[in-house]
Parts: C-alpha cells; sequence; structure tokens
C-alpha cells in the first residue's frame, strides 16, 4: 500500500506541475501583451506600462511562473486587478456559495440515483426498469440551464414559492440563503441524477451475475436478499468513484446554472473575470479547480486501492 | 434481423433535424434576417408553425438554421477527437508498455482533469468568441476519449491470431494498425462518435447560451434560450421550443448510439437480456 500510494503521490505532483503550465501558458498566449490585453484599446501606454510592472511582465516568463506557483503555495493567489482584493478573498467568498450549492446538488443525485438504480436493477428488463431508463435519458438529453428556466417559470413566476435567481447572502440566515440554492441544485442534479442512476444499475447487474451472488441464492436467500445484502454493496466502488467526479464536477461545472439564477459561486467568478479580462484571478481560479479535480480524483484511487487490494497489486 | 427499436427511433429523430439543418441551406419557411416588429411574439398559428420570436422571426426558421449550427459545430467537434484521438490511441496500442503509450494515457488522463467548460469557457474568451473557438474548445475534449476507447480497443485485437498471422506476413506495426486494428475498432468508434456528437450539441448550446458560441447573425439554440429567458413568462414557447429542439436531438443521437451498439456488437445484445 505504501509504494502504491507514493506512486500515486508522484503522479500526482506531476499532473499538477503539467496543469499549472498548461494554464500558464493558455493565459502567457493572450494575443499580443496581456497587460493591454486586460485594459482594452483604449488604455493610454504609460497605463499599460504600469500593469506590466505591477504584474511583473518585466521579468522572464520562469521568473513569473515560479512565483505565481509559489504564490499559490502560500496561499497568496495574488490581486485581482479589477476589485483590488485578494484573489485568495474572493475564493473563499464565493466557495461559500459554490460548495452549500455542490453538496446540494450531490445529495440529490444520490437521493434520486440510488433508489433508482436499485429498482432498475431488481426488475431489469421489465416495464419498471425500462420506465427508469427511458427517464434518464431524457435526464441526459435536458440541458441543465434550459431545465433550471422552466424550473424558474414554474415554481418563481407562476407560483412564487421561490425567488427568481440571486443569493441573499449567509447574513440573511440560513433558510433564506438555502433556500435560494433549492431550484438551482435541482437543476444541477437532474443530469447527474440521471448519469449516476445507470451506474447504479449497470454495477448492480454486473454484480447479480457474480458466483458469490450464486452462493447467497443456492443458500437459501430470495433474489431480493441477496440483491440487498450482497450486491448493493459491492456494486458501491464504480458508483463512488463517479459520485467523487460528479462532485469535482459539481464545483467547477455549475458556471452557466450560476450565471442563469444570477449566482456568486466560482464558476460566474470565472466567468466575471473572464468578462473583465482580469487575468489573474482567471489564472488562479482555473488552476485552483484543476487542482480540485486533480486531487478528488487522487483521493478515489487511493480509496479504491485501499478497499480492493487487486489494484494495489496491478499498479 | 429485427432492428432494435432505439435504433429506429433514434435514427428518425436524428434524420428529422439533420433534414431540417440541411434544408435550411436553401430553404426556410422565412427569411430570419428580416425582423417583422409588429409580428413579434405570436403564439403557433398556420402562418408560423412554431410562433415567432421577440424580434418578429419565424421561430420554426430559427430552430431550423439553428440545427444547422449546431450540428456543424458538433460535427467538427468530434471530427476533431477522432482525427486526433484515434491516432494516438492506435499508437499507443502498437507502441503498449513504451514510454509513448504511457505519454499518451497521462496526457489522456490530465486533459481529463480538466473542467472541460471553464476551459472551453477560458478558450473562447482569450482567443475571441464565435463557432471555430468553439468547436476548437469542444474539441479537444474528445481527444482523450477516443485515443482511451481505442487505445483499449486495439490492445484486445492486437492479441488475437490473425494479427500474429499479419506479423509472420512481414507487415509494419503501423501497416497492421491501419489495415487490421482500424477496420476492427470502427464501429466502436462510430458508436462512441454519436454519444460525443450529441453531448457536443449541449456545450455547443451552453456555451452560446452564456454568449461564447456562434455570433450573430447566425441563429443558434442556446442563445435563442438566452434571449428567451426573459421573456419566458410573457411568451412560454420561445423558451420551450429551442429547448425541446435541444432535447430531441440529443435524445435522437443518443439513442441512435446505444441501438447501433446493440446492432453492432452482438455480444453486448446477449449479455444485456
Amino acid at each position: 500500500m505504501i509504494r502504491y500510494t507514493l506512486g500515486r503521490l508522484l503522479s500526482l505532483c506531476l499532473s499538477l506541475i503539467v496543469a499549472s503550465l498548461v494554464i500558464f501558458a493558455v493565459v502567457e498566449v493572450v494575443p499580443g501583451d496581456p497587460a493591454a490585453f486586460m485594459l482594452g484599446v483604449n488604455a493610454r501606454p504609460d497605463t499599460i506600462a504600469a500593469l506590466r510592472a505591477e504584474l511583473g511582465l518585466d521579468q522572464s516568463l520562469p521568473q513569473r511562473y515560479l512565483s505565481w506557483v509559489g504564490g499559490m503555495l502560500t496561499g497568496d493567489f495574488g490581486i485581482s486587478y479589477t476589485y483590488r482584493t485578494p484573489v485568495s478573498q474572493m475564493v473563499l467568498d464565493r466557495i461559500g456559495v459554490s460548495l452549500p450549492l455542490a453538496l446540494m446538488a450531490l445529495t440529490l443525485t444520490i437521493l434520486i440515483a440510488f433508489p433508482a438504480g436499485i429498482y432498475a436493477a431488481s426488475r431489469r428488463g421489465r416495464a419498471g426498469d425500462l420506465g427508469v431508463m427511458g427517464a434518464t435519458q431524457l435526464g441526459v438529453a435536458i440541458p441543465n440551464f434550459w431545465f433550471a428556466m422552466i424550473l424558474v417559470l414554474i415554481f418563481a413566476i407562476n407560483l412564487r414559492w421561490f425567488s427568481a435567481g440571486g443569493f441573499p447572502g449567509w447574513e440573511a440566515g440560513p433558510a433564506a440563503a438555502l433556500k435560494s440554492l433549492i431550484l438551482p441544485a435541482i437543476a444541477l442534479a437532474l443530469p447527474q441524477a440521471a448519469i449516476l442512476t445507470r451506474v447504479m444499475r449497470s454495477s448492480l447487474l454486473d454484480m447479480l451475475g457474480e458466483d458469490f451472488i450464486r452462493t447467497a441464492r443456492a443458500k437459501g436467500l430470495s433474489r431480493r436478499q441477496a440483491l440487498w445484502r450482497h450486491a448493493v454493496r459491492n456494486a458501491m466502488i464504480p458508483v463512488l468513484t463517479i459520485i467523487g467526479l460528479q462532485f469535482a464536477f459539481l464545483l467547477a461545472g455549475a458556471i452557466v446554472i450560476e450565471q442563469v439564477f444570477f449566482l456568486p459561486g466560482l464558476g460566474r467568478l470565472i466567468f466575471q473575470s473572464i468578462s473583465a479580462r482580469d487575468l489573474i484571478v482567471v489564472e488562479s481560479v482555473v488552476m485552483l479547480l484543476v487542482a480540485m479535480v486533480i486531487l478528488v480524483n487522487f483521493a478515489v484511487d487511493l480509496a479504491y486501492a485501499a478497499v480492493d487490494p487487486r489494484l494495489r497489486a496491478r499498479a | 434481423m429485427r432492428l432494435p427499436r432505439t435504433l429506429l427511433i433514434g435514427a428518425l429523430l436524428s434524420t428529422v433535424f439533420l433534414g431540417a439543418a440541411l434544408l435550411s441551406l436553401v430553404w426556410t419557411p422565412y427569411d430570419t434576417q428580416i425582423l417583422t416588429i409588429t409580428q413579434r411574439l405570436q403564439t403557433p398559428s398556420a402562418a408560423h408553425w412554431l410562433g415567432t420570436d421577440q424580434l418578429g422571426r419565424d421561430l420554426l426558421s430559427m430552430v431550423m438554421e439553428g440545427a444547422r449550427t449546431s450540428i456543424a459545430v458538433a460535427v467538427l467537434a468530434v471530427g476533431i477527437g477522432m482525427g486526433l484521438g484515434i491516432p494516438l490511441g492506435l499508437l499507443a496500442a502498437a507502441m503498449r508498455g513504451s514510454l509513448i503509450d504511457e505519454l499518451v494515457m497521462r496526457a489522456n488522463d490530465l486533459v481529463f482533469a480538466f473542467p472541460s467548460l471553464v476551459i472551453a469557457i477560458l478558450i473562447t474568451a482569450v482567443f475571441g468568441a464565435g463557432a471555430v473557438n468553439a468547436i476548437i474548445a469542444i474539441g479537444i475534449f474528445n481527444i482523450p476519449v477516443f485515443a482511451r476507447l481505442s487505445r483499449g480497443a486495439a490492445l484486445s485485437i492486437w492479441s488475437r491470431d490473425f494479427i500474429l498471422a499479419a506479423r509472420v506476413a512481414g507487415k509494419s506495426d503501423a501497416r497492421i494498425s491501419i489495415e487490421h486494428i482500424l477496420p476492427n475498432i470502427a464501429s466502436l468508434m462510430i458508436v462512441q462518435g454519436t454519444i460525443q456528437f450529441s453531448l457536443g450539441i449541449l456545450a455547443e448550446a451552453a456555451l452560446s447560451y452564456i454568449g461564447l458560441g456562434a455570433q450573430p447573425p447566425v441563429a443558434s439554440w442556446g442563445r435563442m434560450l438566452a434571449d428567451a429567458q426573459t421573456l419566458a413568462s410573457l411568451a412560454p414557447h420561445v423558451a420551450l421550443v429551442p429547448g425541446l429542439a435541444i432535447v430531441f436531438t440529443v435524445l435522437g443521437l443518443n439513442l441512435l448510439g446505444d441501438g447501433l451498439r446493440d446492432l453492432l456488437d452482438p455480444r453486448i445484445r446477449v449479455a444485456r437480456t
């Protein structure tokens, strides 16, 4: 296990280094001078020169890369050019929206997908299974931002149960804050629940073909008992992997949904920074999100190996 | 042999939208460049089958042109993914265990680690919003999908006897890859292609919804939805029509992909039932 962990750790570090190089490069190849890009076409030359000095653009490329990475490692993500506040502070503020939203969406996803997936697997090939599978086909085909619009139309505009968008802030009390995240969480959860239901079902069906299920049946368990006592637990490994990936995706991928509901989350921060050409924020926040995905994958790999010794041997 | 029902439904839906996109090249019921404000926000009628939008444009014509944009962007993005991903996968499989194989696979993992929509937004923001950059942004994330899949599929073919026979006949790894491996993994790639195609349509819609896809005056479903957002309570059909167009197209392509997989790979069909 130690050797496996060290190996994964090495590849984790390599991934992070390459990812930071790629992001640095993409932002560096901004057509022309980043300072001129950020200030737009009407900027005066001396303003551009001042910003160049502030950004450290007069330094060499390796120097700039190292100071960016070094800063991030010590928690210094730079200062936003448009807001004049430390990026780390902005990220912390935005995580206060993105993290609860992702957690709510993930909880909903699991609450829908587990029962639906287990039900479909237990009724394999019958009407109930076909119904669930048909619903998941629809779930992956509906764009979540369109679904969000329809939710707003029904529940905010017609029924007036929720507000159509915006975030009151945690100062308004947890109930009000959480309430404003309900519709966005539902919109985010729909396609994810459809995907997870399919994974749950197929993982369970794989398990139902295993020898230990036949043994369980042979010792007198009913099909249902064998499913609940033996198959569901063993089917969780691929399901947990997908949940890990979905969580990372929900944190970073809510960008469009945050746009629909005007939520001040991480995705919207990136989007706004891109529109404002605030490259410092873009660079650091994108790197943070990528690092998060890589770390989640790493954690999932380790959890996998801890549960299943065969994986350690293979690596 | 009986065709799977999913294949028929999927093929039908896909053909309708592909047909609408092709037809829009030569004919649409109305010219979408002409705005008739007096005709704005009409509900579906005999003159305008799907109604009109906030600028009085015929929604059926807009949906037809939007289909063209979506399909063009998604097809080209899948083309990038297949064109670069499959050769990489074949190369990795032919040189399995080597440093090149390792490099290709690690690069794949890395691309998967990037949140695709965030990077697509970054690319379109840095290089400018527009259909071409949307194609590139979506296409990049298709490369590792095809590379990984084609490598895995190719590896299982490499161990077969007829490859040994080709070896004995003196064929090089490159020739074996092209003449024997590629035809054997082609059906799998086509199935994945339809899935990626539908994901591409969703991605294009999301990008143009936030204003980073095809730019006006080119019609696109995502932007139609963005325009409709503030009007949804006033004229719900303006928001429903483009949304349903996306849903039916993506659904059709997914069903087509599933049906093709059942048709092309009898083992799965047996294993499933």
